[in-house]
């Protein structure tokens, strides 16, 4: 059974754009389709969306680039990409181990980081690291272009700042770990029901010159509320402390006592997400700190 | 319609192509690829898997113009004429490849991996196959494969076969020759339901009731018939003949009448030009229902309070109360000195056989076909056309069921799906008539594993002797009947375990709900009591202070005991060897360092659980069990087999080969097999209760063997030489020196009027029905397995890292083969275990996506160890019994074992909920009773 009629492979984002345009609300922006295309058969039924845009043909939106101190991740770039992109192992590794645990090959050659963040999840993978690395999107939002930090995208659970029957989604942008600054990403999944994650959680560290003080951090932690967020408690209290055993366990802790995760249903109780929160801040801190202090990067976990 | 440029398999196409088309369909349909096939269309199993420009892509959700100008690679691209590539050599190789629909993809995914990465370790394999699903194989053969083929590129010998030992290998039979028909299933050419073409065929579809239980008030289909291009809209009313089914009782509509009894229920069926207008028709067909009040578990169905769901059956809800009596119960619970009673619960599970549902309905007087024909991959064609028959209102002479080749059954294509559909919309429309079910409505529609309920009460003396097992199951049968009560009996029957046990009291109550039904999957109830028999074991041993092997190894069923049925033991009962080996295996692992039941490594707990099996062979119970074959030779050497057996990938076909090609004398390569065609075939019953290797296997060598009679009579007159004195050599019967090639003989037959054909009907000895005591069953399978499984006590996270495994199944007729069945039944089993839980809410299916019904994957399959123990069955053939059901019984009570003795915490239902078992870790609780599906 169909489940669209038109098909559009438009070659620049202004193109994308005003296609969207001329169907007024009836087409809508296809990337890699996994999510789209999934949720569309899911539905049931016969109703074909009238037109999709594929985004995937518009060079704009599928390039990684480095510029100064920043990388651009292009909103079409897919996740089989950025797990082969050296540059982002290296700068931005929470985000090749977040894409690298998005479904299988066949799912990551075509899902796009874009589409991760249109999608609008609060646990999505993707985002939680993008979340992490405090990345900003580029965006065509009603017609404009604008640069928007990455948590002002989301609205709610599955609900996202752009329409993706008329705004486009360009690129991500973020700056790129420096010396004696690193990120790692890990994720508890269960066997059981839907691909997204019991809990995931993306670090960013940076330590002093010493490589023995904290001196900045930001934790993502996904899903706690309906949008992703911070620990903020916990990026405050882990300022100007050792990079030690004893601080990544009192900082699990404090991330214990000051996040309200919830149960829901065929995925978690509030409870194991809690014991949950304890593990993947003890764990991802463990990692950033060794990266940061030895430069020793190797993404972990890719394709598990 | 619009232009579409695109290369495939090397050949450039310019033409104009449907916008809507996903790859998928568009090689399927537009270009007759085949070999692409399609079991989910949610991008999850990955079976569907081409290479665009040489990356590996779910071709179900790939739109084709976003590969405009690309090149696809299909599995039709990979061999080069009549070589195979390296994989598609391996996979046949290692025994990779069982149903075969998996194999495209499989095979797809991994070139792709060996183009990237030509020395992949085990890990790189998992991580590339990850989502590409096999339900058959356990993957352990996959791996090999595809490793062998990396060396073979790399010029390399490949790997060596991992070939099990058997006891005296014969000439043909228990030696590994690859089954039949694998060159067509991994080059994409084998032809399963889907990939046949008739000119002017439409497309069925049918009408499925959103309500658990509803009464139906109106059906209103002028607005469906009125849409242009819609050829055909039945209901009730248009039912020719009986408007019911059902294997045992006819108690399913073929169309709902007055009441629906379940979500997914079949209220209308339409025929139409183009799948999409199927689909618009049935949302202009109006149905009025009035809910009623839904049954929605089985022990609610058994109160008083519950609403009769099938008034007309006599035992209202109950469908079936089935008894065990043996000995005295109270005496054995008052010799006890230890007793355990607990309560297990097991979900309602999924087949998730690759192969959706589909069935073409061929009018009579369409070109090639002089009846009404149904081409099905069913596992029972001969009942197919008897249900078909019975409703359409012809003589079953009239109908003709065509089998074909089948993408994986399990049990769950015994019942009938589109079969009698499809033939009705054929016989209206006159015109061909394709019924696919797409993948979410084969979720919900087809009859699954029984959720039980299971108390059981297990007493033993301080010498470890078991005196008494007690036992009450409760079945969710679901709204029909379909095969609830025999499932449910070999549940209850074999709620002892294999052990002596010389009092028992056993009931079991297989309920109506209003649930999916619950009918035939792998294991027959049999995996749903063992869960409980084998860890109520373990806990006896706890208590007794005693190993629990030692404490399995004093009760072990052998020759001489009589089980709890009344049936005396006389012969076959391998069980205690393949205890021996599991437990050789087990202190193998140390090294020699001292075998350990548990022990930990960092935040890893680790530790060895250990289960026993049996499982009958055969229908049993007093039902006639009989096959037919019938084997005829050609004057070109060649024999053909046939019967009406289906095969779904367990290899029935192979196996009836073997058997006549030993008997016959001639080379394996020149035997092929026909199943069935209910024209064609004898009849050789349904492929169930582990039983076509017993009684199609002993028809075709009845039928070869008197074959061979008749070409050994008609040899020796042409030769003028004593039949006795005649020798078979390889195809060539031989007289001192002379000899002459048995297609000569063939020609010779034929000249002289004689038919080189024999036929032959195979009759299992008596069984007697339960509850008459003796013979039940002809024989029974036996299996031990021990699982090592990892815990961390961070996560609760539970991994299986290896199962060992020893089965008697009597003879190996094809020892590689075999060994896929139980490498297969292990990794099921394992899910069943850890992932696996078919969820209804109220009576309404939330698993309605094959996304949120994980089966294992490749990355969760656990290095496997089998052994064969071969305790020959007087009446099998060469002493076979059956293999299909018994690896996947006692692997989730295995597993279960060992997380108790890994982390103290006994699990009572499942699948494991790790979320649980943490919080259980954590505070200090001894058991859990809740799995996943209990996160609310
Ligand atoms: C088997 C399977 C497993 C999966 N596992 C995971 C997992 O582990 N973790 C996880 O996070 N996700 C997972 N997913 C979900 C999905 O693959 C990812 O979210 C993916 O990144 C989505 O990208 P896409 O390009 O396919 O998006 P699409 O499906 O093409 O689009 C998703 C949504 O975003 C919109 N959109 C896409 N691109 C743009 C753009 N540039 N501008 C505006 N709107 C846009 C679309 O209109 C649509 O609404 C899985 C999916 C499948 C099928
Ligand atoms: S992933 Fe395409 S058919 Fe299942
Ligand atoms: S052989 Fe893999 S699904 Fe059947």
């Amino acid at each position: 059974m169909k489940l669209w009629n038109h098909y559009h492979t438009p070659a620049t984002a202004d193109e994308a754009v005003s296609l969207l345009a001329q169907y007024a609300g009836q087409a809508q922006v296809i990337a890699g389709g996994t999510d789209l295309l999934v949720d569309k058969r899911a539905e049931g039924g016969y109703n074909p969306h009238e037109a999709l845009v594929d985004i995937t043909h518009i060079p704009e939106l599928c390039k990684i680039e480095e510029d100064g101190d920043f990388i651009t991740i292009g909103a079409g770039v897919t996740h089989t990409q950025i797990v082969k992109s050296a540059l982002i192992a290296h700068y931005a590794t929470c985000l090749v181990e977040s894409c690298g645990v998005v479904g299988g090959p066949q799912v990551r050659n075509v899902g796009t980081l874009g589409g991760n963040v249109a999608h609008a999840l609060p646990a999505g993978d993707g985002t939680t690291s993008l979340v992490a690395l405090d990345a900003e999107a580029d965006v065509i939002y009603m017609g404009e272009r604008k640069r928007v930090p990455i948590r002002d995208m989301y609205l709610g659970p599955g609900k996202s700042l752009l329409d993706s029957h008329r705004d486009l989604l360009v690129s991500f942008r973020f700056r790129r770990a420096a010396d004696r600054e690193a990120t790692a990403f890990k994720r508890i999944m269960r066997p059981q029901g839907v691909a997204l994650p019991i809990l995931g959680c993306a670090v960013w560290v940076r330590l002093d010159e010493t490589g023995a003080l904290f001196e900045a951090a930001r934790i993502a932690i996904a899903p706690i509320g309906p949008t992703p967020g911070r620990a903020d408690e916990v990026e405050h209290a882990l300022i100007g402390q050792p990079a030690t055993i004893e601080t990544v366990e009192r900082m699990a802790e404090l991330a214990q006592s000051t996040l309200h995760p919830r149960t829901s249903k065929y995925r978690a109780t509030a409870d194991y997400r809690r014991e949950m929160i304890g593990v993947l801040v003890r764990r991802t801190l463990t990692l950033a700190i060794y990266r940061a202090q030895t430069g020793d990067i190797v993404p972990e976990g890719v394709g598990a | 319609m619009t232009r579409l440029e695109i290369t495939v398999n090397g050949q450039y196409h310019d033409r104009d192509v449907s916008e809507s088309r996903t790859l998928a369909h568009f090689l399927r349909y537009d270009l007759g690829l085949t070999g692409t096939k399609i079991g989910c269309e949610e991008a999850e199993c990955g079976i569907c898997t081409v290479l665009v420009d040489g990356v590996p892509v779910d071709s179900c959700i790939y739109p084709v113009f976003k590969a405009y100008g690309r090149a696809v690679t299909t599995i039709e691209g990979l061999a080069h004429g009549d070589e195979l590539h390296p994989l598609q050599q391996e996979f046949i190789h290692h025994g990779a490849v069982q149903c075969g629909f998996c194999t495209p993809g499989l095979i797809m995914t991994s070139a792709a991996l060996l183009d990237e990465n030509p020395d992949p370790d085990e890990h790189d394999i998992k991580v590339a196959l990850k989502d590409t699903y096999c339900r058959c194989t356990g993957y352990t053969s996959v791996i090999r494969a595809i490793q062998s083929a990396a060396r073979q590129k790399r010029g390399l010998d490949p790997l060596l076969v991992n070939d099990p030992e058997v006891d005296e290998p014969m000439r043909v039979v228990s030696r590994s020759v690859p089954p039949q028909e694998v060159v067509a299933k991994v080059t994409g050419r084998a032809k399963y339901t889907d990939d046949y073409t008739f000119p002017d065929t439409l497309y069925g579809r049918t009408l499925r009731s959103p309500y658990p239980h509803a009464r139906i008030v109106s059906i209103n289909v002028d607005k469906a018939r009125a849409l242009p291009g819609v050829r055909a809209v039945l209901t009730h009313t248009d039912v020719p003949g009986e408007n019911r089914h059902g294997l045992v009782y006819r108690d399913w509509p073929v169309l709902c009448d007055t009441v629906v009894r379940y979500v997914g229920d079949a209220v209308a069926i339409v025929a139409a030009d183009s799948e999409d207008l199927a689909a618009q028709a049935l949302e202009l067909i109006e149905v009025e229902y009035e809910p009623l009040p839904v049954v929605a578990d089985p022990k609610y169905a058994h109160s008083p309070e519950a609403p009769v769901l099938h008034p007309d059956h006599p035992t209202g809800n109950l469908l079936k109360h089935i008894k065990v009596r043996h000995g005295d119960i109270e005496q054995g619970f008052a010799d006890a000195d230890v007793i355990v009673e607990r309560e297990y619960h097991t979900p309602t599970t999924e087949h998730a056989f690759l192969e959706p549902e589909c069935s073409i309905g061929v009018p009579a007087g369409y070109p090639g076909h002089d009846k009404l024909t149904v081409y099905v991959g069913s596992q029972i064609p001969y009942q197919d056309r008897n249900q078909i028959a019975l409703a359409v209102a012809l003589p079953e002479e009239s109908v003709r069921v065509i089998g074909t080749l089948i993408g994986g059954g399990f049990g769950g294509k015994e019942d009938i799906a589109g079969q009698i559909h499809s033939a009705m919309l054929a016989t209206v429309t006159g015109r061909p008539v394709k019924m696919l079910y797409t993948r979410q409505e084969s979720l919900i529609f087809h009859p699954k594993r029984h959720a039980t309920i299971i108390r059981i009460k297990t007493g033993a003396k301080r010498d470890g002797r078991l005196t008494a097992i007690q036992a009450e199951l409760y079945g969710d049968g679901g709204a029909y009947a379909s095969l609830s009560d025999k499932v449910m009996t070999r549940a209850t029957t074999h709620a002892t375990g294999p052990y002596d046990v010389p009092n028992a009291k056993i009931d079991c109550y297989a309920m109506y709900t209003n649930n999916v039904p619950s009918g035939a999957f792998r294991g027959f109830g049999v995996t749903q009591s063992a869960f409980a028999v084998e860890q109520n074991m373990d806990l006896l041993a706890e208590q007794l202070g005693m190993d629990p092997i030692e404490f399995r190894r004093i009760n072990a069923q052998k020759v001489g005991v009589t089980t709890a049925t009344g049936q005396l033991l006389r012969e076959s009962v391998g069980l205690l060897e393949t205890i021996d080996d599991v437990q050789r295996d087990m202190q193998a692992h140390h090294n020699g360092e001292g075998f350990r039941w548990s022990w930990k490594e960092g935040h890893k707990a680790y530790a060895w659980g250990f289960a026993c099996a049996y499982k009958n062979t055969g229908l049993g119970g007093g039902a006639p069990d009989k096959s037919e074959a019938e084997v005829e030779a050609y004057e070109d050497g060649t024999i053909q087999v046939r019967t009406a057996a289906a095969d779904m990938g367990q290899g029935i076909a192979h196996v009836v080969a073997q058997v006549a090609a030993e008997e016959m004398h001639v080379a394996y390569e020149n035997v092929k097999v026909l199943l069935c065609d209910t024209d064609l075939t004898p009849n050789g019953g349904p492929t169930t209760a582990s039983r076509q290797t017993y009684v199609s296997g002993n028809a075709a060598r009845l039928a070869a063997a008197a074959l061979r009679e008749a070409i050994t009579q008609s040899a020796a007159e042409m030769m003028d030489v004593p039949p006795d004195t005649i020798r078979y050599e390889e195809g060539l019967l031989r007289h001192n020196g002379k000899s002459v090639k048995l297609g000569e003989v063939v020609g010779w037959m034929k000249q002289n009027g004689l038919n080189p054909r024999a036929r032959q009907e195979y009759w299992a000895p008596k069984t007697q029905p339960l509850g008459t005591g003796g013979d039940m069953h002809v024989g029974f399978s036996y299996a031990t397995q021990a699982a090592l499984v990892e815990v961390d006590t961070d996560t609760g996270e539970v991994k299986v890292v290896k199962v060992l495994s020893s089965t008697d199944i009597g003879r190996a007729i094809n020892p590689l083969m075999l060994q896929g069945q139980i490498e297969g039944g292990i990794v099921m089993a394992m899910g069943h275990c850890l992932s696996e839980a078919f969820i209804i809410e109220d009576g309404v299916p939330w698993t309605r996506l094959l996304s949120r019904y994980k089966m294992p994957s490749i990355k969760h399959a656990p290095e496997i160890v089998s052994h064969l123990v071969e305790h020959r069955t007087a009446d099998g053939p060469y002493g076979a019994k059956g293999v299909g059901e018994i690896p996947s019984i006692n692997t989730t009570p295995a597993i279960c074992n060992a997380i108790y003795n890994a982390v103290g915490v006994r699990i009572y239902a499942t699948p494991v909920d790790q979320d649980a078992l943490l919080r259980a870790i954590r505070s200090g609780q001894r058991e859990v009773y809740t799995a996943w599906q209990d996160v609310k």
